[in-house]
């Protein structure tokens, strides 16, 4: 763009230049560590991860008295705990969204509602995950006696991810056109009916968005299941009364294997099964976005 | 698409009947609208009870946090009232399982400050060369190399990263310290897990976070901004550090105070770095943070000691919402008026 040359007569002469080259070479310099970061993780990842993952890993409950280190006790519990939260944070999430969005969205008597309930959101999604931990072991395990367990475990990520639900969920809401809603208003459709069958669908990949960022967030998190979930690694005896009792997700696993010195090496065979995951998530998200904008 | 199939087919051909002034701004719709599906009187009570569903799924993040802020106050005081607090807070000394138990978390509230703060020293600039690249210089290829790169490393697992410091950062730190301590006689070794290793975990844990938002911020400083300082004869450098950067200001504040949110918020990934000694924040010091106090001695406490932790976690959220009530007054007010959020 603007360069100077140096050599040429200038009136701002070659300080600039310098200051130029080094700032350029600073940004690079950083932008390329912060990748280097990440290319460094993964392979490390990659190279003590991958030799860890074979069928009996992937397929067995861990049992010292066999010796063997497996984790499919903790997929299951981790999809029992993102089905569960999923089951009761979206509809949550969607309703609030839409609360938000279609019932109050440009009356002036709500807005300091919304105000106060956008900052409630906001709050909630600086919360850290311990006190959600905190929060969910003594509300949910103690006062609620439901102990440690998967459902205490989903309830309390129920919270915590209701803000993504709810911000992407309002985000998709805010780009459907206003003159569908007018459409449809001026057909003489009440509101639920707008929403149901205009607004709704329209804002389908939005909503599918929210739900797999939960999803993504759910499969990350350690701090909040610990206090909650527990960290039993059986595998599920009675399929409809497993999420009363206490189950160990992916990274809780890890955690207590990597921490008492005994798993490391296949510690990082998890590792590599949840950098999959993030990776999968990451791409259906752009997918879907990329989708959503082709759509208009 | 969706849209007018939605409508023809619940509204088949027959015109409709009084339309209704009702513009999307009402909040109530108005029950006198006769439509052609059911009678009046059952689609005004759906239209209630939806309504009705609606406001408490939007009031359930307030009832949340209010519950949240409830119930923590009402977990922790009741240690804090018992060990006084000038005691709790200003004490050095934590012994909670010892015959004479002292809870003084001093060291621990320090440990969070000074951990978080260094960790934001050095992640912060990096994170924000990295958004200047991204929303700057990156020509598209490079650009979609990095952005993923940066959302990946926001989506890894709190305790993928405390797996990798405590595997690759812990042994080089095991060596610096006995490099530099060789002979020492007073230095406690700590075998590598250290203030260092917490901060620089936590350094990379910021960094998602500022790059996004400083991106967005400035990448909504308006063109013009930069066409007339390039015009006058600055540089490109000049016109990003000089005017592109303080235009967008209050939203690289906003990313820095989220990182510092998110720093001061980690559990997992410094647990398995930190050493957990309850000790005086020096660099290769074994340092236990407010998270992780809370994590280690969880499981095995009890009575007036897991109390303490409650009051140790009512602590780590007073520090979230001071955090967080400053973003969204301060901060917020300050991006309205530059018009970047």
């Amino acid at each position: 763009m603007a360069q100077n040359n140096s050599g040429s007569v200038s009136i701002v002469g070659n300080k600039k230049h310098a200051y130029d080259v080094l700032t350029k070479a600073c940004v690079y310099f950083c932008s390329t560590l912060t990748v280097a970061i990440l290319l460094a993780m993964l392979i490390y990842i990659v190279i003590r991860g991958l030799p860890q993952i074979n069928w009996t890993f992937l397929s067995s409950q861990p049992s010292s008295l066999k010796g063997i280190y497996g984790i499919l006790p903790s997929i299951i519990n981790t999809l029992y705990i993102i089905v569960i939260t999923l089951l009761i944070a979206t509809p949550i999430g969607v309703g609030a969204a839409i609360y938000l969005n279609e019932y109050t969205g440009n009356s002036q008597k709500f807005r300091p509602v919304v105000r106060f309930i956008e900052f409630t959101v906001e709050t909630l999604s600086g919360i850290p995950s311990i006190i959600y931990g905190l929060f969910g072991a003594i509300f949910f395990g103690e006062r609620l006696h439901l102990g440690y367990s998967i459902l205490t475990g989903s309830l309390t990520l129920t919270i915590m991810v209701l803000p993504v639900v709810i911000r992407t969920t309002q985000e998709a809401l805010k780009t459907v056109p206003q003159s569908f809603r007018e459409g449809a208003l001026g057909c003489g459709a009440t509101k639920w009916y707008m929403i149901r069958t205009i607004i709704l669908p329209s804002a389908q990949s939005g909503i599918i968005t929210s739900v797999i960022l939960a999803i993504g967030r759910i499969v990350g998190e350690s701090a909040a299941l610990i206090f909650t979930a527990g960290a039993t690694t059986n595998l599920p005896k009675n399929w409809l009364t497993h999420p009363t009792t206490s189950g160990a997700t992916l990274t809780v696993q890890m955690y207590f294997g990597v921490s008492n010195g005994k798993y490391v090496d296949e510690g990082f065979g998890i590792a590599l099964v949840l950098m999959v995951i993030v990776l999968g998530i990451n791409l259906l998200t752009k997918k879907l976005s990329s989708m959503k904008k082709s759509d208009r | 698409m969706a849209a007018s199939t939605g409508i023809s087919d619940g509204y088949p051909n027959e015109p409709t009947q009084k339309p209704e002034k009702e513009t999307s701004a009402g909040m109530e719709p108005s029950f006198r609208v006769d439509t052609i599906q059911g009678s009046s009187k059952s689609k005004s009570s759906i239209e209630k009870v939806m309504s009705v569903i609606f406001t408490v799924c939007g009031l359930s993040a307030v009832v949340a946090v209010f519950g949240i802020a409830a119930y923590m106050v009402i977990a922790g005081t009741p240690a804090i009232r018992e060990i006084g607090i000038a005691e709790f807070l200003f004490g050095t000394q934590w012994r909670p399982t010892a015959e004479d138990p002292s809870f003084g978390i001093l060291y621990i509230i320090l440990t969070s400050v000074v951990g978080t703060g260094l960790s934001v020293l050095l992640g912060v600039p990096v994170a924000l060369m990295t958004a200047v690249f991204l929303a700057e210089l990156a020509p598209k290829r490079l650009y979609q190399l990095v952005r993923p790169a940066v959302e990946l490393l926001a989506g890894i697992p709190s305790v993928i990263y405390g797996l990798l410091g405590s595997i690759l950062l812990v042994p080089l730190m095991r060596r610096m310290e006995s490099w530099i301590f060789a002979g020492s006689t007073t230095h406690q070794f700590t075998g590598g897990a250290n203030l260092i290793s917490a901060v620089l975990v936590l350094a990379i844990m910021i960094l998602p976070t500022v790059i996004n938002v400083s991106e967005t911020s400035l990448r909504a400083v308006p063109r013009e901004y930069r066409e007339a300082s390039l015009a006058l004869g600055a540089t490109q450098m000049e016109t990003i550090f000089k005017v592109t950067m303080p235009a967008a200001k209050s939203g690289v504040i906003t990313g820095v105070v989220l990182g510092i949110g998110r720093a001061i918020g980690e559990a997992m990934a410094i647990m398995m770095v930190s050493g957990n000694v309850v000790n005086i924040p020096l660099p290769f010091n074994s340092v236990r943070f407010l998270t992780t106090g809370i994590v280690t001695e969880m499981s095995y406490s009890s009575g007036l000691h897991r109390q303490a932790l409650f009051s140790i976690g009512l602590v780590l959220f007073v520090f979230i919402m001071v955090i967080n009530i400053l973003l969204n007054t301060v901060l917020k007010k300050g991006g309205d008026a530059n018009g970047t959020k």
